[in-house]
């Protein structure tokens, strides 16, 4: 049995190596999003962040002696908690050593449940914002480029508030991301004094949403705020709302931000407001640019966050010395945090050859990282208003 | 004054909308039933083939579009809709000569056919994503409202605004000049009684010489119309999104199965049944009462019935009722 054992570890370690042609090494990591499902359309420009990251770090050639660092797509549907966690086994079986995703919360608390604990794996999600992920157990091995929702529920009841708002209408998606969103929403307004007159949650993908625009119709409130996403019921919701006259201005959390809402729903939009994950850092600048060199929009939501959890992950192995999850784990936040030199993206070749070095770095990149707590984001959001058809910027929290 | 303010909030959160959707809905279930009354098995790949027929639609609208062929204050979508449905019906036709012949000369039993549709649903389902991709597509244009919230307000003085979209006007009038034709060629053409009868009794269809793969094939024809009329109005008063059509499924059979599976009729009451009571019973009645009650009556809360994340559960429950009570449906269909 032994020599079994060993024969067949020598022969995995030959193939291994032919297979990795040129380099050294080869570092695998597994992009777990919802490639299809209720962000099918934020997807493709996280994935090809991630792989941004990837492509800039194996062209230096500095990550632990030239190795090639390759993805390895998954789908989680975002909702599909069997489909995530056998793509997340099946990343595992493909060799990855690291993890990025999952996207939805809800998804996301299943692949840590299911594959990461029990094998030890890291994961880095870039757009998990659930709270209920903040005190989940998760051995170290769960972090995130995206903040808890806890903080945009306080960043937004401080929106609403500056805005001399008084009383809102609040529907939700109805999900572990929805949910604990609007939870927040909700306690942190009443807390300064706003009035929630209905909570109610909606389906994504459903025909028609007439029986839930009719009920917060009916509640009333200065404005409808829509924790949903806005491919899906969000945009049914909105819809409905601005055709039946309930309610004409809208507030709309992370989920809800993107191009294609004020170009699906036109010039009636103009007026409402929301807020996103999302820092006026040079970084961000600097990534919309290479992003738009290799073919994809960087503003799109979570696009950045993907590059930098998908940075961190290289990083943090490079530290390590080592591409496994046990060692590099705990170099995560070493990485993101201070002290040591700052690092915008595409700078990753001059951080790896710092750490190569022994050097110490403080990992910026497009959303200017920085993990607070159990390693989240510490959450800077872009107040965004919708004016003449698309989404501005105007100022920062 | 009050009681007609609160008329006009319930037409315009309640009546209007749950018409339309009924309408919607009603036409969907109509090709479901058809396909069950005369091919003998639920089509799951209905949801899909209205995609796709809207699909080709929204192709040829964007392309009129670009000609600067217009229809006026009509969505240019209704000029665009007959490619649509012959785009449809040579897939849907398509489709039953590679697929489900192999099965029908295989005398291949019922669920055998469900669990083929299954298959052919997720080609389909491939097939538009593939040409039209997953995201929302928007296609109207035109007049968008026939009357607005607030000019309905400035009209009448009323404090609630009543809003009727072009859409809805549309779906309305089309869903009755379509289930008017229907019921005229089921009832009064040769092919159309030959349906029927193969529909009744398939042996004593075949003895009297009448050729089952004709009456197959205008079968998926009409189907061919139906779905994509009634994609295309769903897009047109929605968006289009093959996810949302995939989804749109449940509520289409609980439509057919509620009216009586297999029964024309059955479909379209079952429409209504599933979109009105969607509507009404997880209605927050807060308005309404507000109106029509003396002010010390007054309701605080918001008088829901139940929370509109039962409103599923509303339909399912309406299904369950009626499968328990009278199998056949409302009006005596098929038993399941």
């Amino acid at each position: 049995m032994k020599k079994l054992l060993t024969a067949t570890a020598v022969v995995a370690l030959t193939a291994g190596s032919a297979f990795a042609g040129g380099h050294a090494k080869e570092v695998k990591l597994g992009i777990l999003l919802g490639f299809t499902g209720p962000i099918e359309s934020l997807a493709p420009a996280m994935g090809a962040g991630a792989e941004l990251a990837m492509a800039e770090v194996t062209e230096s050639g500095k990550l632990l002696d030239a190795a090639k660092v390759t993805p390895l797509r998954a789908d989680t549907g975002c909702i599909d908690n069997g489909l995530s966690t056998a793509n997340g086994e099946k990343l595992l079986a493909d060799g990855a050593s690291g993890i990025i995703g999952g996207d939805c919360s809800g998804v996301t608390g299943a692949i840590l449940q299911n594959v990461a604990i029990p094998n030890g794996m890291v994961m880095i999600s870039p757009s998990a914002t659930s709270p209920g992920l903040s005190t989940m157990e998760d051995n170290g091995l769960f972090f995130r480029t995206a903040p808890s929702d806890a903080r945009e529920g306080q960043v937004m009841a401080e929106i609403l508030q500056n805005r001399d708002i008084d009383s809102i209408a609040l529907t939700y998606t109805n999900n572990d991301y929805g949910k604990g969103l609007a939870d927040a929403i909700q306690s942190s307004f009443e807390a300064v004094g706003g009035e929630v007159t209905i909570v109610t949650a909606h389906e994504d993908g459903k025909g028609d949403y007439s029986a839930e625009v009719a009920a917060l119709a009916s509640a009333g409130g200065d404005i409808l705020v829509v924790a949903g996403y806005l491919d899906q019921g969000g945009l049914g919701i909105i819809q409905g709302a601005l055709d039946t006259g309930a309610f004409d201005t809208f507030g709309l959390p992370g989920g809800m931000i993107g191009d294609s809402l004020p170009a699906n729903v036109g010039s009636d939009l103009d007026g409402s407001f929301g807020q996103i994950a999302g820092s006026d850092s040079e970084g961000a600048e600097v990534y919309a640019k290479m992003a738009a060199e290799a073919g994809f929009d960087g503003t799109s939501a979570y696009s950045p966050e993907s590059y930098d959890a998908a940075a961190l992950f290289l990083l943090a192995m490079q530290a390590a010395g080592s591409m496994d999850p046990a060692e590099y784990g705990a170099k995560i936040l070493e990485v993101a945090n201070a002290p040591g030199e700052k690092i915008n993206p595409g700078e990753l070749g001059k951080a790896l050859e710092i750490l190569a070095n022994g050097g110490e770095i403080d990992y910026e990149g497009a959303t200017g990282v920085e993990l607070i707590g159990p390693g989240e984001s510490a959450g800077s959001y872009r107040e965004i208003e919708v004016k003449d058809g698309k989404n501005a910027t105007v100022a920062f929290h | 004054m009050d009681f007609l303010n609160a008329l006009v909030a319930l037409s315009n959160f309640v009546l209007v909308p749950g018409i339309a959707y009924g309408s919607q809905l009603a036409l969907g279930a109509l090709g479901v039933t058809l396909i069950y009354g005369i091919l003998r098995f639920s089509n799951f790949a209905h949801g899909d083939t209205m995609a796709f027929g809207t699909m080709v639609t929204i192709l040829f609208t964007w392309w009129f579009q670009s000609l600067g062929i217009s229809a006026g204050p009509l969505p240019t979508a209704l000029l665009a809709l007959p490619f649509g449905i012959l785009a449809t019906m040579a897939l849907v036709v398509g489709t039953d000569r590679a697929v489900f012949r192999f099965y029908r000369q295989q005398k291949a039993k019922p669920v055998v056919f469900v669990m083929v549709s299954l298959g052919v649903m997720f080609m389909m389902n491939g097939l538009v994503r593939f040409i039209i991709g997953p995201g929302d597509q928007r296609f109207s244009d035109g007049e968008r409202f026939i009357i607005k919230a607030r000019t309905f307000k400035q009209m009448t003085g009323l404090d609630e605004g009543l809003a009727i979209k072009t859409s809805q006007g549309i779906t309305v009038v089309t869903a009755i000049i379509v289930v008017a034709v229907l019921f005229w060629f089921l009832n009064k053409t040769r092919t159309g009684k030959s349906m029927r009868a193969y529909s009744d009794n398939e042996d004593l269809a075949l003895l009297s010489g009448i050729n089952p793969e004709r009456v197959v094939m205008y079968t998926w024809l009409i189907v061919a119309v139906l779905a994509t009329v009634a994609g295309t109005l769903y897009g047109l008063d929605k968006s289009f999104k093959p996810f949302t059509y995939f989804q749109l499924l449940l509520p289409i059979f609980a439509a057919a199965i509620v009216g009586g599976l297999g029964s024309p009729l059955g479909a379209i009451a079952g429409g209504f049944v599933i979109a009105m009571s969607e509507v009404i019973i997880t209605y927050a009645w807060k308005k309404v009462a507000k109106y029509l009650l003396p002010e010390s009556l007054e309701p605080d809360g918001l008088v829901q019935l139940l929370s509109t994340d039962y409103k599923f559960a509303v339909s399912f429950a309406i299904l369950i009722v009626v499968l328990l009570f009278k199998p056949t449906g409302i009006f005596k269909g098929k038993a399941v």
